[in-house]
């Protein structure tokens, strides 16, 4: 019998996988390559980010682009490096191996790129040498003639600007043809060898001649100064932080003028009846109390990626490192902890980068303390509500300046918890940093965007996900059972969610938080933005009149005393509440003790922290 | 560990001097820093000079080997033995 087997690449678009040297512009390229069509998700069974999108041709040919974690070798050091080495040997479990490997080189960098291409052609896989940012080489005086460094290489070479449109199609062109062959076998050089041939090959092609960024250099003399440098990162951080409340505003109040014209409608459309309450107090007055967010962490996030794009960011850790270092954490920690501003999920999978098995614990303990960006939306509603929009000293915002300090107060209770930490724990221990400071250059509106885009697109399915899930709950909760007629109070009290929010009362009464609150905490468990869409859900229910579709924040005005709200801004810093941090731990760790640790302490810490608010606000409000 | 008197650690080498690398050498603690530093780039006969180093303490080092930059601890920098680099 002659059948073909079939193998599931020929049902399947034929797979490329972009591997190269972190900051080559592999993910520049990647977006270039394939616009909006992209998947972000995890590798199976790994908490590596798994970036997979597909492109169509000028021929029209429909072809999968994976996106591989940065490596420096096929030698792993890290999880991220595992995954593409594995991918690469078609090891990895449900991953297919890639038809056609595209190593992605930084013109500039040529010596040690190459030498991951020489590792590349052993593979026994199609490769092609895809020579990114060749105009920045060109703009430093070397023009590098593609053909002689396929010549000298034996694999196809094209040039790119990836942070360019048109700039890939060079590399379309090549695409549309066969397969290149799978270069001959050589045996396993060893890294020596493979540096000797590299530099032969820079040196026959006078590619060796390439001077160092200048830009670069006269940039780190201010950025990096031992003295302007830390303040220019603390003016920066600053600027952010006053930019997310000053230029939110006008759009945060086009989405509430929405959602009230939108609770208007419905609630005159619709009879009065369940139908309606669960439109208006449930949906309408819950999601778009937590949608009104959205342009805050747009801002924020733009800033974030800003900053990554640029290079800025591994100059931050420089900066930071002896701060670091002095409460025991490894240098490297800090990309995990800024990206723990945005989430604490993905900064305690990036702690996957920290070698140190007890920097990285530590490391993950302290993560949630920094304010993630589901907080943003809590701080947004009480700070909205309860501190003064005026300018103080200098034409300071006042709200963007208490901002500023509750995500301090979130830093230094880090520093505070490592350095405890340290000193509970062994002495003596080596710290490893080893982080490439790479050149600076200007960030492209596409990367930006598209990152953007990414993130808001995160944002929205969480809204319509687990928080518009978790609303309807509350709503239910809130709205049965339903209260006899000559029931006294406001009919939620008579329901579960009412009886549950007294319940917890005795223990939240110390800090200042009524039966409201406590009932919107429950639900912030699953995700702490919930909890002002369950304060929203709440408050519309407890209301007895037609004004059901009317904003939170009047009516926490009237209802909460200043020292409450403070206590609750207290609560948020450590906020211990957030399910899917703790089972991301659990993960991580590979086991419970971590989990159980990191929410008792931070339970206490938070309730401390509200209770010494509380008392001293009633002392001097009073 | 002695060196020969021409040779010293990358982590004394003065911050600006033009140095070229002579060797690497392992460190207990460190597993993997050898290689690790090579797949950077930091080989025999590569050009390497101490940029700057961080306030206070002098820590971390800004490393340049090649046209990179590289951010290293002291401890790391001292695996690397260099020598002056003759400037043409």
């Amino acid at each position: 019998m002659t059948a073909i087997p079939i193998e599931s690449r020929r049902l399947a678009p034929p797979m490329l996988a972009l591997v190269g040297n972190p900051n080559c512009g592999k993910t520049a390229l990647f977006n270039l390559l394939t616009g909006s069509h992209q998947k972000v998700a995890n590798y199976a069974g790994v908490t590596v980010e798994r970036k997979e999108g597909w492109l169509r041709t000028p021929a029209g040919t429909r072809l999968a682009v994976l996106d591989l974690p940065g490596t420096y070798s096929l030698a792993p050091n890290s999880p991220d490096e595992q995954v593409t080495c594995d991918v690469l040997a078609g090891r990895l479990p449900g991953e297919r191996r890639p038809d056609l490997v595209l190593a992605v080189v930084d013109a500039t960098q040529l010596a040690r790129q190459l030498r991951l291409v020489l590792g590349l052609k052993r593979l026994g896989l199609p490769l092609v040498v895809v020579l990114n940012m060749a105009d920045l080489a060109r703009a430093r005086g070397v023009d590098i003639d593609v053909e002689a460094l396929a010549h000298a290489l034996g694999v196809p070479v094209v040039s790119t600007v990836a942070v360019r449109g048109g700039g890939a199609d060079a590399l379309f062109g090549l695409l549309d043809a066969a397969l290149p062959p799978v270069p001959p076998a050589e045996s396993a050089g060893s890294m020596v060898d493979d540096h000797r041939q590299v530099k032969h090959i820079l040196a026959t092609l006078g590619l060796d001649r390439l001077p160092a960024h200048a830009f670069t250099d006269r940039a780190d003399r201010v950025l990096l100064h031992p003295l302007a440098g830390p303040l220019l990162l603390f003016a920066l951080l600053f600027l952010i932080f006053q930019a997310v409340f000053a230029w939110a505003e006008a759009p945060m109040g086009w989405i509430e003028a929405a959602t009230a014209l939108l609770g208007d409608a419905v609630g005159r459309i619709l009879p009065d009846g369940l139908l309606r309450s669960l439109l208006t107090d449930g949906l309408i007055a819950g999601l778009g109390g937590v949608l009104v967010f959205l342009p805050q962490i747009v801002i924020l996030f733009f800033f974030i990626l800003l900053l990554e794009e640029s290079g800025y960011l591994p100059r931050a850790a420089f900066l930071l490192d002896r701060l670091m270092g002095g409460v025991g954490l490894s240098g490297r920690a800090f990309i995990p902890l800024l990206s723990s501003f945005a989430c604490a999920i993905p900064g305690i999978m990036a702690t996957r980068t920290i070698q140190n098995p007890r920097d990285r614990w530590v490391t993950i303990m302290i993560a949630p303390l920094m304010t993630c960006s589901a907080r943003l939306p809590v701080y947004a509603l009480l700070i909205g509500a309860f501190i003064p929009a005026r300018r103080v000293a200098g034409g300071l915002e006042l709200q963007g300046l208490v901002l500023f300090a509750l995500y301090l107060a979130g830093i230094v209770s880090a520093v505070a918890v490592a350095w405890l930490l340290k000193r509970l724990g062994s002495k003596g221990r080596q710290h490893t940093l080893l982080m490439e400071l790479p050149d600076y250059h200007w960030p492209s509106l596409r990367n930006l965007a598209i990152g953007l885009w990414q993130r808001v697109l995160i944002f929205l399915r969480r809204v319509g996900g687990i928080i518009l899930a978790l609303t309807v709950l509350l709503w239910f909760l809130a709205s049965f059972p339903a209260a006899p007629a000559d029931f006294a109070g406001a009919p939620i009290e008579y329901s579960f969610a009412g009886r549950l929010g007294h319940f917890l009362l005795p223990l939240f009464e110390p800090i200042g938080f009524n039966w409201q609150i406590a009932v919107a905490l429950v639900p912030g468990m699953a995700a702490r933005e919930v909890a002002v869409s369950a304060l929203g859900t709440v408050y519309a229910l407890s209301a007895t009149a037609d004004d059901t579709a009317q904003a939170l924040v009047p009516l926490i005005v009237a209802g909460w005393s200043l020292p409450t709200a403070l206590s609750l801004l207290a609560w948020y810093v450590f906020a211990p509440q957030c399910l899917s941090t703790l089972a991301t731990v659990r993960r991580e760790t590979g086991g419970w003790s971590a989990p159980l640790l990191m929410a008792g302490y931070l339970f206490a810490l938070a309730y401390a922290a509200s209770f010494v608010t509380y008392r001293i606000a009633l002392a001097c409000c009073t | 560990m002695t060196l020969p008197d021409n040779e010293m650690r990358l982590s004394d080498a003065e911050t600006g001097a033009p140095m070229v690398v002579i060797g690497l050498d392992d460190r207990a603690g460190l597993p993997d820093l050898q290689m690790r530093l090579r797949e950077l780039g930091f080989m025999e006969g590569e050009a390497v000079c101490v940029l700057r180093r961080g306030q206070p303490g002098g820590e971390p080092l800004a490393v340049r080997i090649g046209v990179s930059t590289f951010a290293l601890r002291r401890i790391e920098a001292a695996c690397v033995r260099v020598a002056a680099r003759p400037v043409k």
